[in-house]
């Protein structure tokens, strides 16, 4: 082993996979934990119980919608209690005032919540549910309580052209904190490439919309863009380096080192249930295989980039080349950046010829 | 200064035994304040002024200055950890 192991600051905990909203761009996975297979409550408390003394300091309760789990303020109170600084990561569905009120009493501190669209009509398309009025009452509930709100949206060709008027809906909720994420092709989302793909056009408009609302809004709303990384010539750093910072825990108790980790089939999966958390962070096989830079190979091995990136996006790297230790082709270095552009080439030939197929919704397809 | 330094909203500062260290948590990340900052921070309650932070804290430590105690504030004040009231 060539890194010290530094305990893990943050924790993903995905209640549940159940979820009110049926996004095409879901980054679950496409077989999802039944609610037979959840973590009872006494497992989630003795999860929670186990990450702080491992050195977790932030907690997000997130899903599917974790609302949907009765047991919510009891598992927000623990991870107060312990120390940690709780976030909810929610749809916004279910938040009533009396709702928000009891988590705000155990102590939550900060609510993130996802917004498909900037109008009710364009919204509710893209999340497959009438959603979006209700969003915007629970974002007045979140003001209301005195919390902290960030909002999230998802960017992609349905929604890229209103990136000024989501700016301006996230200045009316009220919100601290925009993220605009362009879509990530794992889980589901992957499925739906073609369709969700951002032309380079939408990339172009976007630019300096957000630019010129990031300066203005300095001090007032934070914005976050999160880049097309088809499109970049640099891969996104994998998780601040693997095994690294974060760790998530799925509904049903696996632990992997990032959310989308599960589809490197390659690597075993560790459960909460069979293993402590703390050996899962340190030794087991998953979480140290891509720690450090011994596993890297060239053009990662040599490359002055090799500590900012981290080689890239290593669940890409397996999707895209089927190898979870290759370079993220994402990066114009890697030798298999032709997939990526011959990706791009075949979606952009598809825009073209207008033969773009419709989003397949977010269906509840549970593991046998 | 423009009036008295307390933590941002959503803003908290907790002692991490695993750590043995103060460290600032709010929504997206984490920060470990260094031992000044840490016993400047516990002091930001919103109604004290940098000058009874300083005499405060010159009570505990020798040759603290309300001119340096400004001087950690404003950098946390840029981070988006203190604020004004």
């Amino acid at each position: 082993m060539d890194v010290t192991v530094e305990p893990p600051l943050g924790m993903l905990a995905e209640l549940t996979h159940r979820c009110p909203l049926h996004c095409p761009y879901c980054s679950n996975p496409v077989e999802l934990a039944a609610k037979r297979d959840e973590l009872t409550t006494e497992q989630w408390l003795a999860v929670l119980d186990a990450a702080r003394d491992l050195g977790v300091l932030q907690v997000h309760m997130s899903g599917g919608e974790p609302l949907l789990r009765p047991d919510l303020p009891e598992l927000v109170g623990r991870a107060s209690d312990l120390g940690c600084y709780v976030n909810l990561v929610t749809s916004g569905l279910g938040l009533t005032a009396a709702r928000l009120a009891r988590l705000v009493d155990r102590g939550l501190a900060h609510v993130q919540l996802s917004v498909q669209g900037a109008d009710a009509e364009r919204a509710d398309r893209i999340a497959g549910a009438k959603a979006h009025a209700r969003k915007i009452e629970a974002a007045e509930v979140v003001r209301a309580a005195g919390l902290p709100l960030s909002v999230n949206v998802v960017l992609h060709r349905a929604n890229h052209d209103q990136v000024g008027a989501l700016i301006e809906l996230a200045e009316r909720m009220g919100a601290d904190r925009l993220e605009l994420a362009n879509t990530q092709y794992y889980g589901w989302a992957l499925r739906n490439r073609t369709a969700l793909m951002p032309t380079p056009e939408q990339l172009a408009a976007a630019e300096p919309i957000v630019r010129a609302a990031t300066e203005r809004l300095r001090g007032r709303m934070e914005i976050v863009y999160v880049v097309a990384d088809y499109y970049e010539d640099v891969p996104k750093p994998c998780m601040y380096g693997w095994g690294a910072r974060q760790l998530t825990v799925a509904p049903n108790g696996d632990v992997l080192p990032c959310p989308a980790a599960s589809v490197i089939t390659t690597l075993p999966v560790e459960n909460v249930t069979r293993r402590p958390l703390a050996e899962i962070w340190y030794e087991s096989r998953s979480f140290n295989a891509f720690r450090g830079e011994s596993w890297m190979r060239e053009p990662c091995r040599s490359c002055d980039l090799r500590s900012v990136d981290h080689g890239g996006c290593r669940c890409q790297a397996f999707m895209l080349t089927g190898d979870a230790a290759a370079t993220d082709p994402v990066c114009a270095l890697s030798p298999d950046r032709g997939v990526v552009d011959g990706i791009l080439a075949t979606e952009a030939a598809a825009v073209a010829a207008a033969e773009v197929p419709p989003f397949v919704m977010r269906k509840p397809t549970v593991a046998r | 200064m423009p009036g008295m330094p307390r933590l941002r909203r959503g803003v908290r500062l907790t002692f991490d035994k695993t750590r043995d260290t103060h460290v600032l948590l709010f929504p997206e990340g984490v920060l470990v304040p260094n031992p000044t900052a840490a016993a400047v921070l516990e002091l930001c309650d919103g109604t004290t002024t940098i000058r009874e932070i300083a005499s405060r804290l010159g009570a505990r430590f020798t040759g603290v200055r309300a001119a340096d105690v400004a001087t950690v504030l404003e950098r946390l004040a840029e981070r988006r950890v203190v604020e004004w009231t």
